[in-house]
Order: structure tokens, then sequence, then C-alpha cells
């Protein structure tokens, strides 16, 4: 039977982390602009997170403590796999904490917890390119971004206005970063952009499948497009969270029988039990009910 | 009462428990041996091979049986391994024209130096389920010959003596073969690099193409040259070495496309070249890699691209079917977030939808009580 090579930390090759490294640190030079790398096949499958996986990868180091998050949670099963295995080939500290996290890698939400300058979100990202359901061929748009020529963009994002009465794009929300790239932010919801702007925190963006890497540093203007008169502005929900009753944050619509019954809890589960733990209490949190032993891991 | 869904860590070490204890299946059954695997079920190791660009039959084995017989997911294992392989050097061109041949044959002659052999093939036998095999009988040894000295041309190289083929395909004295597994895909691509992405393509994607070529989507009236399967020498360079080193042989199966061509402003009237190699023992996806590489060389040719087999970034971006079955099976991945800003939009139009309809409905009941 052949050796099975034991691997190396953070599973890539050092050969490998260099490239893509490399491949960052053009991406920060460049903000916006989606740097093409020779993405490696992963343990996991492509569209699993094997972009944000590969950057993670080529940037975490020994002391690193890294939260991973998926929809915002900590618990969901590709979240739990993702950092299984970093926990497995880096041996690297886990933690669910935003706060105390040097490396957040996520998919599909930015954390409601203000991100700080020396923390690095790494996000996973399925199709870069902001332009492709508009021209599905890259030969086209690379010459679209060389140009600078986003027309396109706009005309679809006023056909939405002329026909829906507004820009019917909630998530994958196209930004402008620092004047000059149109950026896709990654299926987040159009409720995160605003975060985006002039974060503190280092912005990686990791594509496998489409071998693309692009970036947004720190404190980088980025700015989701829009018209004077029709502003851009993000969803808004009508009730708080109904564990922690948080305002002004992203909500998850539960459902509870089969009758119509639903909730809204916060999609950053992190955030949710932390208001919980300081005394913040929604009107369906356990805590106004007899069962908090309810809230013990459910099957 | 809403009760928070934790546990995504021992549900996956559960699931993944079942999952090895269904792989296994009923235990008084004797479990598969990787050696049964690699002799009985050769052809699909041969795909995982080939798909998985890595040529190691024990390797493969393991994948399938890991696998459960997804060849898709096999492939993926393999892949994953070889991607973390150090790479010590790239293998001299192979020489087809001194394979040892075990099935070669051509359409386009009856006979020619070094005849036809059909080898151990499915072509001709009729396809009746055969009782006698699952009830283990023993089977005859075949008849084998010495093999012999004379060499076996290549069809093109036949063709060619006339001049009435395309010489094969240049490159500049100073081109680099390009190594897709190094490097980022770009278009438009060098025939190497497309060939390289031809060869660990999907084999029902391109027998799709192919098959759509030979329907009208691009036709390009291909004839089977030469279909040749056996065991070639590998070399290596070196470099402390004044000679190629030998490091063993390979098994490929290559097929040489024939194709009428009416000659356009680029070309002179003449037989074109489709060009097909894989790993292993696979007619089909050779043939259908064949077909593919002819039909994608058109603007090289200058033909007009009409059809998706002449697509080279339609064909090149969803060969690969590692990437395709990760794609859309991340779709079973939770969207909620995303799901959630829909709902809401959704919501909003209905209601806005509904408040415009409603006065005309008001409207139209009034009209018609009057």
């Amino acid at each position: 039977m052949t050796d099975i090579a034991t691997y190396n930390f953070a599973y890539l090759d050092e050969q490998t982390k260099r490239m893509i490294r490399r491949a960052i640190l053009k991406g920060i030079a460049i903000p916006g602009y989606q740097v093409p790398f020779a993405s490696r096949e992963m343990p996991m499958p492509y569209g699993w997170g094997t972009g944000g996986v590969q950057v993670t990868a080529s940037i975490i180091g020994p002391d690193d403590v890294l939260k991973v998050i998926d929809q915002g949670a900590d618990d969901t099963t590709n979240a739990v796999s993702i950092r299984a295995f970093f926990k497995k080939v880096a041996n690297v500290a886990v933690t669910t904490d935003t706060a105390s996290a040097t490396i957040i890698q996520t998919r599909h939400r930015i954390p409601e917890h203000p991100l700080t300058a020396g923390q690095v979100l790494v996000y996973q990202v399925p199709i870069p390119e902001p332009l492709r359901f508009l021209e599905p061929r890259e030969t086209e748009t690379r010459k679209m971004h060389a140009l600078e020529e986003y027309g396109l963009m706009h005309v679809k994002l006023y056909e939405d206005i002329a026909k829906h009465g507004r820009i019917a794009t909630t998530y994958a929300y196209p930004v402008k970063v620092e004047g000059r790239y149109v950026m896709d932010p990654s299926p987040t919801p159009k409720f995160d952009n605003p975060k985006m702007h002039r974060s503190p925190a280092l912005q990686l963006f990791g594509a496998g499948r489409e071998k693309r890497i692009y970036a947004v540093p720190p404190f980088t203007e980025v700015v989701s497009l829009d018209f004077e008169d029709h502003p851009f502005e993000v969803q808004t929900f009508d009730q708080p969270c109904a564990l922690c009753a948080a305002e002004n944050v992203y909500l998850d619509e539960v459902i509870l029988d089969d009758h119509g019954g639903h909730m809204f809890v916060c999609s950053d589960t992190d955030h949710c039990e932390k208001r919980r733990a300081d005394g913040h209490h929604g009107h369906l949190a356990p805590e106004n009910h007899l069962a908090s032993e309810k809230m013990e891991p459910a099957q | 009462m809403y009760v928070a869904v934790k546990g995504g860590e021992a549900a996956i070490a559960n699931a993944h428990s079942l999952l090895a204890d269904r792989r296994r299946g009923d235990r008084s059954v004797p479990a598969l041996r990787l050696d049964q695997i690699v002799e009985q079920l050769a052809l699909g190791v041969d795909r995982v091979m080939s798909e998985g660009s890595l040529y190691d039959r024990e390797l493969a084995a393991l994948a399938i049986v890991q696998s459960r017989g997804d060849l898709i997911e096999a492939i993926f294992l393999v892949r994953a391994y070889r991607t973390t392989l150090p790479r010590f050097g790239y293998s001299k061109p192979i020489d087809t024209g001194t394979m040892l041949v075990e099935r070669r044959v051509s359409a386009t002659y009856k006979d020619l130096p070094g005849g036809q052999l059909l080898g151990p093939t499915f072509d001709y036998t009729h396809r009746l389920l055969d009782p006698e095999l699952a009830a283990g009988a023993d089977v005859a040894q075949p008849l084998l010959r010495e093999t012999e000295a004379q060499a076996m041309p290549r069809v093109s190289a036949i063709l060619a003596r006339e001049g009435l083929i395309e010489p094969d395909g240049e490159m500049p004295q100073d081109h680099v073969p390009g190594d897709i597994t190094r490097e980022p895909l770009e278009f438009p691509m060098a025939r190497d690099i497309r060939l390289q992405a031809l060869s660990r393509g999907d084999e029902g994607f391109l027998l799709a193409l192919g098959y759509s070529t030979q329907r009208g989507y691009a036709r390009n009236h291909p004839f089977v040259g030469e279909i040749r399967i056996g065991e070639v020498e590998l070399e290596l360079d070196v470099p402390e070495l004044p000679f190629a080193v030998p490091l063993g042989t390979v098994r490929v199966t290559e097929c040489q496309m024939v194709n009428q061509f009416k000659g356009s402003a680029k070309a002179p009237p003449q037989f074109t070249r489709g060009y097909g190699l894989v790993f292993g023992q696979s007619e089909r996806k050779a043939m259908a890699m064949a077909l593919c590489d002819r039909a994608l060389r058109a603007k090289e040719l200058g033909e007009d691209v009409v059809a998706a087999a002449q697509d080279e970034e339609f064909v090149i971006s969803h060969s690969d079917n590692v990437q395709a079955t990760g794609f859309v099976e991340h779709l079973k991945l939770p969207h909620y977030v995303d799901f959630q800003a829909e709902l809401d939009l959704v919501r909003r139009m209905r209601a806005e939808h509904d408040a415009h309809q409603n006065p005309v409905k008001v409207e139209e009941k009034r009209e018609a009580a009057e």
C-alpha cells in the first residue's frame, strides 16, 4: 500500500501557501480586483468553502484564534466541519467569540459585533464575478472591469426599479470599492453591506472553484451601488429577536408549527447568546417559560 | 416552544459512522479487497485514474470502495490526495507509436501495417446477461500470441506521408507546456492546456457534447483513424544524468479522429485531426475527447462557432465533474439568511401588489352592481 503522506501545517504545502499569499497581497494592493490563483483541490467539495479554506490555511499561524460561521451561526454543520478541519490540521485555538478571534471565516454573514483592527474576515465566495449574471463570459467581464465599463450593472438596477419599484437584489448586492472596482460582497444579505465600509478589519475573499481571490484592506471605501432618487437601504425587521430582544440585527425566521406560527431570532448566534447572558430577554426566551433545560442540545 | 438546534458536531460524527456502516453493508458478506476491485472492476478503476489524474490502481480501488462505488466521489478522493503530492518533474512526452499494443482498430483502412487487433473489447458481444457469471463459473484461459517485432505505425503518420492530413500541431519553440493543476485557467487557452482539461473532463459530459457534434451541432465529419490501447514507457529527464530515465509503463487509450475539412480562408482542404488520450482503457472517453478537441479547434481553422461543443469557455469551464458536483451539491447547504432576504422582498412586493389590485376589484364590483 502506498504511504499516505502526513499533511503539512494547515494542510497546504508551503509552496502553495506562498502562491496564495502572493495573490492575497496583490488583491490588497488593488482593492476589489479579482486575482486569478491556482486553486487546489481541497478535501471538501468545491462550492463548500474551498476558497475561504485556502485563504485561511495560507494566513493562519499557530497563535491564531479561529472562528468559523455559516449563516451567522457557529453551529451550522458546514461551519462545524471547517472548524474541525483546522483544529485537526493546524491544531489552532478555535472560538465562537467574535471579539477574541483573530481570523473569522464566514459564509453569508458579517458578525453583528463590530470588527476591530488586526482581525481578518475571510469570506467564502461561490461566484466572485458581480457581472456574471449579466455577462456569462469571463473574457468579456474581465474586459468590462479593465475598462471600468459598469453601465450594464446600472441598467440592471434601473430596470429593477422600473419593473418592481425598487432594486430587487437582496443579497450579493454589488458594491464599488475605493471608487474603482465593482465587487461582489459574496452572498451576504445587503443588510451587511454597510459593515464592509471602512471596516478596521482586513477582508479577504476566496473563490476556490472559480480560482479567484480579492480583498478589501482596512478602512477602504465600500459603497453599495444605488441612485440619488433610490438610495441604497438595508432590510428592516418589524420585531426584535424573540430570544434576546436585539433590534437592528439580522434575523432568521424559524417556523414553530404547521399553523403559520413563526418567530424571528438572531442569525448571529454568538451575538444572541452574549446578549442573553447579559440579561436581555426576548418574548419567547426560555427564561420566560419554565423549561430552560430545553436549551440543551436537541436530539 | 423553540429549542435551539445545537449539536452539529455530534450529528456529523453520527452520520459518518452510519455511512461507514452502510458502506460495509451486511457483515456476513466478505469485505471487498482492493485487488478484487483492481482485477475485476478494472474499467471503473481506469476511469477514476483518468479523471482523478493520478495513475495508481490501488489508490483508485481504495477510493472506489471508500465511495461505495460512486465514481465521481472516488475521483474527488483521488484528486484531493493528488493535490498534496510534491511535484518533482515532468515526464518526457510519451511515444504512442512505440506502444505495446493490446488493441488497435482503424475505421479508415481495411488492413494496414500492424493489422487490426480487436483485443479485450465489448464490441460484437451480445448484451445478454450471463447467469453463469452469477453462478461463479470458471473462465477459460484466453488465446494469446507472441508480440510481433513489427512496428505499428500510427494511421495519422500513414496519411501524413501523402500530405493529405494536416501535420501534428506544433507549439512555438520556447513554449513551456502548461499545467492546469498549477495555473488558473485563462481563456482563450492553448491546445495543450485544453487537451489536459479534456483528458480529466467528465466522461458523460464529453460524451454528450461529442454526440451533439454528430447530430449536427458543429458537425465535423469524423472517421476513427485509429484507436489504440496498450502500454507506453514513461521517461523523465534528470538534470544530473545525460539520458532520460525510464520510470515504468502506463496503460493509455489513444484516439485519433480524422475529420474531413473543405478548407477555409486560414487552411487548405485537407483532413484535420481531433485527438484523445486518457489513462487506462477507456475508448468511449478517448473518442468523445477527440470529437470535442476537433470541435474546439473551430477558431483555429477559421470555422464559424455556432454550437456549444465549439465554445471553449463553455466546454472547459463545465467539464470538470469534481467542480460541477461540488457546486451543484452545495445547494443543500443552509441558505436561510439569503432566503430570509428574498422572503422579505417577496412579502413586501406581494403586499404592494395586493394593495394595487384591490381598488380595481372594488371598482369592478361596483360596475357589476350598476
